[in-house]
């Protein structure tokens, strides 16, 4: 099962063998040009080789997270997929108003939070109990701002806004108040 | 000599201000201010390292989000912008073999850079204005949490900045163009066409017996690109900053401007398009062409496939005007094919762009061994490492799937935005630095190379590490913008402020060394007026 902290590790793993291997490279580099020995020159081939290798690597990357992070397709064609469950959430100085106390919810469910601001550029993200991030979005006055999303786990979970909107916006915290039934 | 004589006069004496055309004069102001607002940049840093490992109680979250919203500003304007500035209307002038076009503009460039990075920071420092870089709209406008007054000082201050810009673009362009007298006629139009790479077909397409000469040498043509992007964002800035000035003057009057009258993401996508001719566009193009000009001065080798480069230096300009939809990639009312096309696809050509910059210089490097190992190359090294790191980074956060996952947390800021702008840009400028050092000073000799190396060293793993520590959190939800009170991260941010520390003690014994190197009376000489008035690049003796 692919949830955002199986995705948030391989990352993790992945950027750090690639960090160890550049700096590697660039230390083995800086010892061996000042080694004396014969400069070849790099063949133009070789070179072609490395420039696809580079495309190669950028376009796969999308490639890839497109068909295996599941909420990559459903977010693209959200307008057309019927939600289980529809959260109507507005934001209004620097408070979440939420359409009840707790938002309930079943796993497996698919719900969109649709938040509305009446005034600044909010953010809007839904966090672990070990704080770790399960999604967010940015919330635009005037317009609309919707996020589908499927729990895979059950539990309780924390919103708290992700963009600065000013001096204020760091306490927009709403601790607790997604609850994902079994 | 003892410690005081070579703190008044410099190392051995040997640097003599007197000696310095007013060229030179002129570089090394920008060099010198540009370290120094580093200096202030990396304070403020300091101060955020501490207040993220534990939040300050006498020190208000106003006074934390003016010290966030003044810091990137000055690193940018006052650090990067100056030290890129100086070095490159010396160097135009270097390459083209003829005098720089207004010296007297390039002057008011400084003095408008700096004053005006002072006057932002300064309004700041007083008034906790803190709106952020980003300015989000109606942020900026927000009368309630700030005061449209202060607000109008600061933007005020980016407002002259913009100004010494345009005037920095302005004469780079006409030195580019221009017949100075007693020289022959210099085909203006032919030379534009050639700098800014709009003669590309040319020089790729035709067969290689009928190619014509590029008119402009490769690191001109890097300066040009990159210059052109600079032009676009100063406007893009200019036009928002005039936008909320109208807000704050008609505050200030007693009218309310209706705040809707703005589309919240039609601003961001413009501001954002501005924003990015800077991060994705004149810092990777001057950082690319200053790569090749210190790889051929360091190996004294021709540049290795430089008509390649010059083609993606040019895809790197088209690249950096439709990228700017990655930093959109989590506005749901963003239309997808924005997201796909400019925020994934066009901005993975970043990772070839610069991967090809990286891979020509070091070939170069190559081709010139033995090399021994100096101090302009271990930074430049250590410059190729730094965007080896964030590039790949910042490609990764530019994924739909990925940035809904990343988006505003530690990641971005870590990783990807500090080690571009500390490990790869920076050491890239001190190694410019380091090698224009005796170029500049008419032979001024470095005070203490044990200095120099434990600047290397503790710059390159203070910055490393603070990005890894950073990142580390981010991934774990750490966000940026924001104050975690209950200490949630804090052996991450205990980790990262130890390494900020390091970077802070690299930057003191650079200055420290900088100012043995010349001397105290050296650095106030540098500000004075020349003594010659010759239009020349050095002294004619030399
Ligand atoms: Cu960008």
């Amino acid at each position: 099962m692919v949830n955002s902290e199986l995705v948030l590790n391989g990352q993790t793993y992945a950027y750090t063998i690639y960090a160890i291997v550049v700096i590697l490279f660039i230390l083995g580099f800086a010892y061996q040009v000042t080694k004396p020995g014969k400069a070849g020159v790099l063949k133009t081939s070789l070179f072609v080789v490395l420039v696809v290798c580079l495309t190669v690597l950028g376009v796969s990357l999308h490639i890839t997270t497109s068909k295996t992070i599941p909420w990559v397709p459903m977010d693209l064609n959200r307008a057309d997929i019927k939600p289980d469950k529809v959260f109507n959430i507005t934001v209004v100085k620097h408070q979440f108003q939420l359409p009840s106390d707790k938002l309930e919810m079943k796993k497996g469910d698919i719900v969109v939070f649709d938040v509305t601001s009446n005034d600044l550029t909010y953010g809007f993200g839904i966090f672990r109990q070990n704080k770790t991030m399960v999604c967010q979005m940015q919330v635009v006055p005037g317009h609309k701002n919707d996020l589908m999303w499927k729990f895979e786990e059950s539990g309780t979970y924390t919103i708290r806004s992700t963009e600065y909107s000013g001096p204020e916006g760091h306490q927009m915290i709403l601790k607790d108040v997604v609850i994902v039934n079994e | 000599m003892n410690f005081k004589d070579t703190l008044l006069n410099g190392n051995e004496g040997l640097f003599k201000p007197a000696s310095l055309t007013p060229m030179q004069k002129l570089a090394l102001r920008f060099v010198v201010t540009g370290i120094l607002f580093y200096g202030l940049t990396a304070l403020e840093g300091m101060i955020m390292r501490v207040y993220q490992v534990k939040p300050i109680p006498t020190f208000n979250s106003e006074h934390y989000f003016s010290l966030l919203t003044a810091h990137p500003l000055v690193g940018i304007f006052g650090s990067s912008y100056s030290i890129v500035f100086g070095a490159f209307l010396f160097l135009v002038p270097f390459f083209m073999k003829k005098p720089l076009w207004s010296i007297k503009m390039g002057n008011w460039t400084f003095i408008l850079v700096a004053g005006g990075t002072f006057v932002f920071w300064f309004s700041d420092f007083l008034t906790h204005f803190a709106p952020l870089y980003t300015l989000y709209w109606p942020l900026p406008a927000d009368f309630t949490q700030f005061n449209p007054l202060s607000g109008s000082f600061f933007i005020l201050g980016i407002a002259i900045v913009m100004v010494g810009t345009l005037l920095f673009v302005f004469n780079i362009f006409k030195t580019i163009t221009y017949t100075p007298e007693g020289y022959e006629k210099v085909p203006g139009c032919a030379m534009l066409a050639s700098a800014t790479g709009f003669s590309w077909k040319e020089s790729i397409f035709r067969r290689k017996s009928k190619r014509r000469e590029n008119l402009v040498s490769l690191p001109v043509a890097a300066v040009a690109r990159g210059t052109v992007d600079t032009l676009l964002n100063a406007l893009i800035i200019t036009f928002t900053g005039v936008l909320i000035l109208v807000y704050m003057i008609a505050a200030v009057m007693g009218f309310n401007l209706e705040h809707s009258a703005i589309d919240a993401l039609l601003y961001k996508n413009w501001f954002w398009w501005g924003l990015d001719l800077i991060a994705d566009g004149l810092v990777l193009i001057f950082v690319a062409g200053t790569w090749y000009i210190l790889a051929t001065m360091i190996s004294g080798k021709e540049l290795y496939m430089a008509r390649i480069a010059r083609l993606a230096l040019w895809v790197e300009l088209v690249v950096s005007w439709t990228v700017w939809s990655h930093h959109l990639l989590s506005d749901q009312a963003q239309p997808g094919y924005l997201k796909v096309v400019s925020g994934e696809l066009v901005t993975a050509f970043e990772l070839i762009t610069q991967g090809l910059a990286f891979f020509i210089t070091l070939i170069t490097l190559w081709s010139a061994r033995p090399l021994k190992m100096t101090n302009p190359l271990k930074f430049l090294l250590g410059g190729l490492l730094g965007f080896g790191l964030a590039v790949p980074a910042g490609i990764i956060q530019a994924d739909i799937g990925l940035n809904r996952i990343l988006h505003n947390t530690q990641w971005i800021v870590g990783p990807h935005v500090h080690v571009a702008i500390l490990v790869g840009l920076t050491m890239t400028l001190y190694s410019a630095i380091y090698l224009l050092l005796p170029i500049l000073t008419n032979g001024a000799k470095l005070y203490s190379q044990k200095l120099a190396n434990f600047h290397f060293w503790a710059h390159l793993t203070g910055g490393i590490g603070m990005g890894a520590f950073m990142g580390m959190a981010g991934l774990k939800g750490m966000l940026r913008r924001t104050i975690y009170y209950e200490g949630e991260y804090r052996i991450y941010m205990i980790l990262a402020g130890i390494c900020g520390a390091l970077l802070f003690l690299a930057f003191l014994a650079f200055l420290y060394n900088i100012i043995m190197t010349v001397g105290i009376k050296g650095v106030f000489g540098i500000f004075t007026p020349a003594e010659s008035d010759t239009k020349e690049l050095l002294p004619e003796n030399k």
